[in-house]
C-alpha cells in the first residue's frame, strides 16, 4: 500500500520510511504515514535548520521561556512578562493573498494566547515584487485587507512593521506575523499534558476538510501552477477567534486547565503528540467525538486537518464542568474527546478500531535532523565586486527619487487600513523607529521592531545577519528602550541546495554574534525555507523582532523635527560605503558591493549613548539611519515632524557628495537637541568614546544640505512630502 | 452618572470605554452582558465598538436581537441616555433608535486615522460642554462608516438639527477631501429626535488621554457627566 508514489505525495523519502519502520517495529498505515510526514516536514520539524539553530543564543536572566513553545516569555518586573512570536504565511498567501495572511495572523495570536497572554499588539514584514506589475499589486492588496480583516476584527491592534519591495519576492512574496502579548507570571501556561486520567478537551471550531497538508505544503517548492493547492489554504473566522480568545483566558484565569496547545499547523496530529512528548506522557483520543463539520471525514482528514481557530486542553477531571460552562458562556463547543496516558503512545480510535498507535516520541523527537551541504555561491565574487558610476549632477532630484522608491515611501496606505489603536495602548503611530506601547497604570512602557535587510544578505550573509540585530536594537533605542529578547523568521530558499544552506549557515553565525555583543537572548521563531517558485530564490531573508523595555514613557521622543532652532546633531562616523545601497539600487539599477561594514563594539557605545541622552531628557528627536542613508533620514526627520520644520546641514568633507548622501554606514542616528543641552550631550558622547558631530540645524521649510559649504541639495518639505506621500497610493490608482 | 457598556460577543472597545469612563474619569462603570436582561440601574447605555458577531452579515445587525436590546430600547424609549459608538452607532441604526444606514467606506477599505469633526449641535446631552462649531481631534477606525440618508430624511435631520458631528478640517471647514468614508452630509455623529440617543462613528475613548494624542473625546464623557 505504501509505494514510492505515496511516499513522494507525502514529501518523505525512502530513508526517513526506513527509519519511520524501524522506529514503530512494522509497516505504518496510511493515517500514520500522514502523521509521520506532519511531524516531519520542515516545517514542523526543523531538520534542516535545526543543527545551526542550536549557535543562537537562547538563554538571559529575564528569559522564563526560551525556544520550544509556543512563544518566548520574558521577565519585565513587577510581576509581568511579554509573550512574543514570529511566523511566517508565505507560501499560503502566494495562493491566495487574503486568507494566507489572515490566518497567518490567526495563528500568531493563538500562539500567544494560548500562553496565558492577552494578545496586545501586532507588526508584519511585508515583501512583495514591484508594484508595477499588477499581480504583484493583487497580492499586496489582498495580504494587507486580510491583515486587515483579522487583526481589526478580533480587537488586537497592528502597530507597525516593515514593507519592502524587490523582484525576487514577486513569485514569493513574503508574510511574517509577529505577535506580543502581556502576562501575569504567575498566570502562564504551557502546552503540556501532565497526569494520566486527565481528560483531553478539543475546543473552538469544529473540523472541516480544509488545510489538509498545508504544513506539508510549506515544505517544498512551487511549481507554475500554484492554484491547484487553493484548498490547502484555511479560511479564518476571527469572530470565531475572539470567543476562543476570551473563553481560553477566562479559563487559564480561574486556573481550571493543566495544560494548553492551539491547532495551527499540523493540527489535531500537533496537539496530541507534543503535548505528551513534552510531559513524558501519552495520549488516547476517540475520533468520533471530535465536532466536525463534513460528513463522512476519514481518520487520515480529522487528524491532519488545519481548520482554524480550535485548541486542545488538559484539564483536571474535577474542572471539565466549570470549563465547559465558560466555553458555553462564548457559544463555543469543549468536548472532552480522550486522556492523558502514562503509556507514551498516540493512540486514536475511529468506530471502534485503533487506527494510529504509535509512539509521541518518534513522531515529535526523532526526526532524522540533516547537516546539509554547504557551499559559497560562486556568483558572490563577481556581485561584492562594484565598480562606481559617477555621481549625479542633480542630486536633489535623487533624494526626491528615493523618497518616493516604494520600500522608502510613506505606508499610511498600507497602516490606515490596520486599526492600530485598538486597547488604547498605541503611544508611537506606526512609521516611527519602533511601536510604543504603555502599560496601563505603569510609567514604563515597551517598543517593539521588525527589521531585516534581506540585500546586504544576499551580498554577504554573515554581515546582514548582524546588520539585522544591530539595526534592530538601534531603531530601539532611537525610542529609548533597551531590548530584551528577539525573536527570529528566517527565510529562505530552499534547504537542498547548498548555496542557500551556505547563506543559512552564515546569516545565522551573523545573528548569532550580534545577539552575544547586544545580550539578548533568542526566544523562538520560524525557518521558512523552500520560498522558491520555478526554481528562483529568494534572498535571504531573514527577520528580526526584537522586544525593548522603556523605564519611563515621559520621556519618549520620536524621529521627527518637533521645533525651529534645535542643533541637528550626527552620532557615528560616516564612510564611503555605497555597497547594497538602496541608492545604487533605485537610482543606478546595481545591485552590487559589498555591504557596509559593522563593528558591534561601537554600534552598542552609539545605543547607549542614544538611551541615555534620552534618559536624560536631552533629545528632541531621535532617527536612525539606514536605507537611503543621511539624506533621506534627514528627509525622513522633517517629514515625520508635524509642522513641516525643515533644516539645514553643513559637511566639509572631501567624499565624494553621493557618498555623504546615501551612504549606508552602520552605527548612526541623526538627532535634534536644544542648543543648552548640547554640552551635556558631547560629555555623554566623550565618556563613551563615541564620536557625535553637529551638523546643523533645524529650521525653514526646506530641506538644505551643503558639503564644504556649497549646497548639493535643497528641497521644498512640501515637494517631499508630495513624492514620499503619494508613491504609494499612486501606484495602486493606475 | 453611572455608566454601563454592553459587551456582545466580538465587542472589541468595550475594555477601552470601561477603562476611560471609570479608570480616567472616574465615574461609577459596570459591563453588561448581552445575553442578560438587566441594565443595573445605570443612567447612560454605551454600546462599544468593536465587530459584534463578526459583522459577517451587516455590522450590527445581528447584535439588535440579543436579549439586552429589549431593555436598552425600553431605557431610550423612557429617555435614557444611550451613546453608540463606531459598531455601536450602528447597532443604533440596525435597532431603528437612529435613522439612516451604513455604507462601505468610499474607498473600499478600512479606514483607521485621526479625524477633525465640527460640533454643529452643541445643545446636547453629548456636546454640552463644546462650543457651536468647535473643532475634536478624534480617531476613526471602520469599514462600513459611510452614512446613508434619502434627501427626504436628510432634511428632516438638518431641519430638527439632529447632525451632531461633521468630518471636517481642522478649521472647521467642510470639503469632500476631510468626508474620508463618503458620509451623507458628511455626518459622523447623529442624535435621535428627542435628544437622548446619539450614534458616532469616531472613537472618543481612543482621544481621552493625552499620551494617546488627543484629549478631544473627553469632551464628550465630561457633557455626559455634566447632564
Amino acid at each position: 500500500m505504501i509505494d514510492p508514489k505515496v511516499l513522494s505525495d507525502h514529501n518523505l523519502t525512502a530513508e526517513e520510511y526506513e527509519k519511520i519502520t524501524a522506529l514503530i517495529g512494522r509497516e505504518p498505515n496510511l493515517t500514520e504515514l500522514g502523521i509521520f510526514s506532519l511531524m516531519w516536514s520542515e516545517h514542523c520539524s526543523y531538520k534542516s535548520s535545526k543543527a545551526f539553530l542550536s549557535r543562537l543564543p537562547t538563554s538571559g536572566k529575564r528569559v522564563i521561556q526560551g525556544p520550544g513553545e509556543n512563544a518566548g516569555i520574558i521577565d519585565i518586573g513587577d510581576g509581568q512578562a511579554v509573550v512574543f512570536k514570529i511566523e511566517s504565511h508565505n507560501h499560503p498567501s502566494l495562493i491566495e493573498p487574503f486568507q494566507g495572511a489572515a490566518t497567518g495572523v490567526g495563528g500568531i495570536l493563538r500562539d500567544i494566547f494560548t500562553m496565558g497572554a492577552r494578545p496586545i499588539a501586532l507588526l508584519d514584514s511585508l515583501r512583495f515584487g514591484p508594484l508595477e506589475s499588477p499581480k504583484n499589486r493583487a497580492i499586496m492588496d489582498g495580504v494587507v485587507a486580510g491583515i486587515s480583516s483579522y487583526g481589526n476584527s478580533i480587537g488586537v491592534p497592528t502597530v507597525g512593521g516593515e514593507v519592502y519591495f524587490h523582484e525576487v519576492y514577486s513569485r514569493n512574496p513574503l508574510v511574517n506575523v509577529f505577535c506580543l502579548g502581556l502576562v501575569e507570571k504567575t498566570k502562564i501556561f504551557f502546552a503540556r499534558a501532565e497526569g494520566p486520567g486527565n481528560p483531553v478537551l478539543y475546543v473552538g471550531s469544529k473540523t472541516g476538510r480544509d488545510g489538509i497538508h498545508g504544513a506539508t505544503m510549506a515544505s517544498a517548492e512551487f511549481g507554475q501552477e500554484t492554484e491547484h493547492k487553493r484548498p490547502n489554504v484555511q479560511v479564518g473566522d476571527p469572530f470565531k477567534e475572539k470567543l476562543l480568545l476570551e473563553a481560553c483566558l477566562e479559563v487559564m484565569e480561574k486556573g481550571l486547565i493543566v495544560g494548553i496547545q492551539d491547532m495551527g499547523a499540523a493540527g489535531l496530529t500537533c496537539s496530541t503528540t507534543e503535548m505528551p512528548a513534552k510531559s513524558g506522557t501519552g495520549i488516547s483520543i476517540n475520533l468520533d467525538l471530535v465536532p466536525q463539520r463534513e460528513d463522512g471525514m476519514t481518520p487520515y482528514e480529522i487528524m491532519l486537518s488545519e481548520s482554524q481557530e480550535r485548541m486542545l486542553i488538559v484539564a483536571g477531571k474535577e474542572n471539565v464542568a466549570e470549563v465547559r460552562k465558560i466555553f458555553a458562556k462564548w457559544d463555543l463547543d469543549a468536548v472532552p474527546i480522550g486522556e492523558v496516558t502514562a503509556r507514551k503512545n498516540l493512540k486514536v480510535s475511529f468506530r471502534g478500531e485503533t487506527v494510529i498507535d504509535v509512539p509521541v516520541d518518534a513522531v515529535v523527537n526523532l526526526c532524522p535532523v540533516y547537516r546539509r551541504p554547504a557551499r559559497k555561491p560562486a556568483s558572490l565574487r563577481s556581485a561584492q565586486t562594484l565598480t562606481l558610476p559617477s555621481p549625479p549632477k542633480d542630486l536633489s532630484s535623487v533624494v526626491l527619487k528615493l523618497a518616493a522608491s516604494p520600500t522608502i515611501a510613506d505606508k499610511e496606505w498600507v497602516f490606515r487600513q490596520y486599526d492600530h489603536m485598538v486597547q488604547t495602548n498605541t503611544v508611537l503611530l506606526p512609521g516611527a523607529d519602533a511601536a510604543v506601547l504603555r502599560i496601563k497604570g505603569r510609567k514604563k512602557g515597551l517598543a517593539v521592531t521588525l527589521d531585516g535587510n534581506a540585500l546586504y544578505c544576499s551580498l554577504d550573509p554573515r554581515t546582514g545577519g548582524a546588520i539585522a540585530v544591530a539595526e534592530a536594537c538601534r531603531n530601539l533605542a532611537c525610542v529609548g528602550a533597551v531590548p530584551l529578547g528577539v525573536t527570529n523568521c528566517l527565510n529562505f530558499g530552499n534547504p537542498e541546495k547548498p548555496e542557500v544552506m551556505w547563506q543559512f549557515k552564515e546569516v545565522i553565525e551573523g545573528l548569532a554574534e550580534a545577539c552575544r555583543t547586544f545580550e539578548i537572548p533568542v526566544t523562538g521563531g520560524n525557518v521558512s525555507f523552500y520560498n522558491d517558485t520555478e526554481g528562483l530564490s529568494i534572498h535571504p531573508t531573514p527577520v528580526l523582532g526584537v522586544v525593548g523595555l522603556i523605564d519611563d514613557l515621559a520621556k519618549l521622543v520620536g524621529p521627527g523635527f518637533r521645533e525651529e532652532g534645535a542643533v541637528v546633531v550626527l552620532f557615528g562616523e560616516t564612510i564611503e560605503e555605497l555597497g547594497g545601497s538602496e541608492y545604487l539600487r533605485a537610482v543606478h539599477g546595481l545591485e552590487k558591493g559589498r555591504p557596509p561594514g559593522i563593528d558591534l563594539k561601537k554600534e552598542r557605545a552609539v545605543q547607549d549613548l542614544c538611551r541615555e541622552a534620552i534618559r536624560e531628557g536631552l533629545l528632541r528627536s531621535a532617527h536612525d539611519l539606514s536605507e537611503g542613508g543621511l539624506a533621506v533620514c534627514a528627509a525622513e526627520c522633517c517629514l515625520f515632524g508635524s509642522s513641516g520644520t525643515g533644516c539645514v546641514l553643513d559637511f566639509d568633507d572631501e567624499m565624494r557628495p553621493d557618498a555623504w548622501l546615501f551612504s549606508e554606514t552602520q552605527s548612526r542616528i541623526l538627532v535634534s537637541v536644544a542648543g543648552r543641552d548640547l554640552p551635556r550631550l558631547k560629555e555623554l558622547a566623550e565618556e563613551r568614546n563615541t564620536p557625535v558631530k553637529t551638523v546643523g540645524r533645524t529650521g525653514g521649510t526646506e530641506l538644505i544640505i551643503r558639503q564644504n559649504e556649497r549646497e548639493i541639495v535643497r528641497l521644498p518639505v512640501e515637494t517631499l512630502h508630495e513624492a514620499w506621500k503619494k508613491a504609494i497610493p499612486r501606484a495602486f490608482s493606475v | 452618572m453611572k455608566f454601563g457598556v454592553v459587551v456582545f460577543p466580538g465587542s472589541n472597545c468595550d475594555h477601552d470605554t470601561y477603562y476611560v469612563l471609570k479608570d480616567v474619569l472616574g465615574q461609577e462603570t459596570v459591563l453588561l452582558w448581552h445575553k442578560d436582561h438587566e441594565l443595573k440601574g445605570v443612567d447612560c447605555v454605551v454600546l462599544p465598538g468593536g465587530f459584534s458577531y463578526g459583522d459577517y452579515l451587516r455590522s450590527g445587525a445581528i447584535a439588535r436581537f440579543s436579549p439586552l436590546m429589549r431593555e436598552v430600547r425600553e431605557h431610550a424609549e423612557r429617555g435614557g441616555l444611550v451613546l453608540g459608538i463606531c459598531n455601536g452607532f450602528q447597532v443604533l441604526l440596525e435597532l431603528g433608535l437612529l435613522p439612516g444606514a451604513m455604507l462601505r467606506n468610499k474607498n473600499l477599505k478600512f479606514l483607521c486615522q485621526f479625524v477633525h469633526l465640527r460640533v454643529d449641535n452643541p445643545a446636547t446631552p453629548f456636546t454640552r460642554l463644546a462650543r457651536r462649531g468647535q473643532v475634536l481631534r478624534i480617531p476613526i477606525a471602520h469599514f462600513d462608516g459611510n452614512y446613508f440618508a434619502p434627501p427626504e430624511s436628510l432634511a428632516e435631520l438638518e431641519e430638527q438639527d439632529q447632525i451632531v458631528l461633521r468630518y471636517a478640517d481642522e478649521n472647521g471647514e467642510l470639503t469632500g477631501e476631510t468626508n474620508v468614508n463618503g458620509s451623507t452630509a458628511a455626518v459622523a455623529g447623529l442624535i435621535s429626535r428627542r435628544g437622548n440617543v446619539m450614534g458616532m462613528m469616531p472613537h472618543p475613548e481612543r482621544a481621552s488621554e493625552s499620551a494617546l494624542g488627543s484629549g478631544d473625546g473627553r469632551l464628550i464623557f465630561e457633557s455626559l457627566i455634566r447632564s
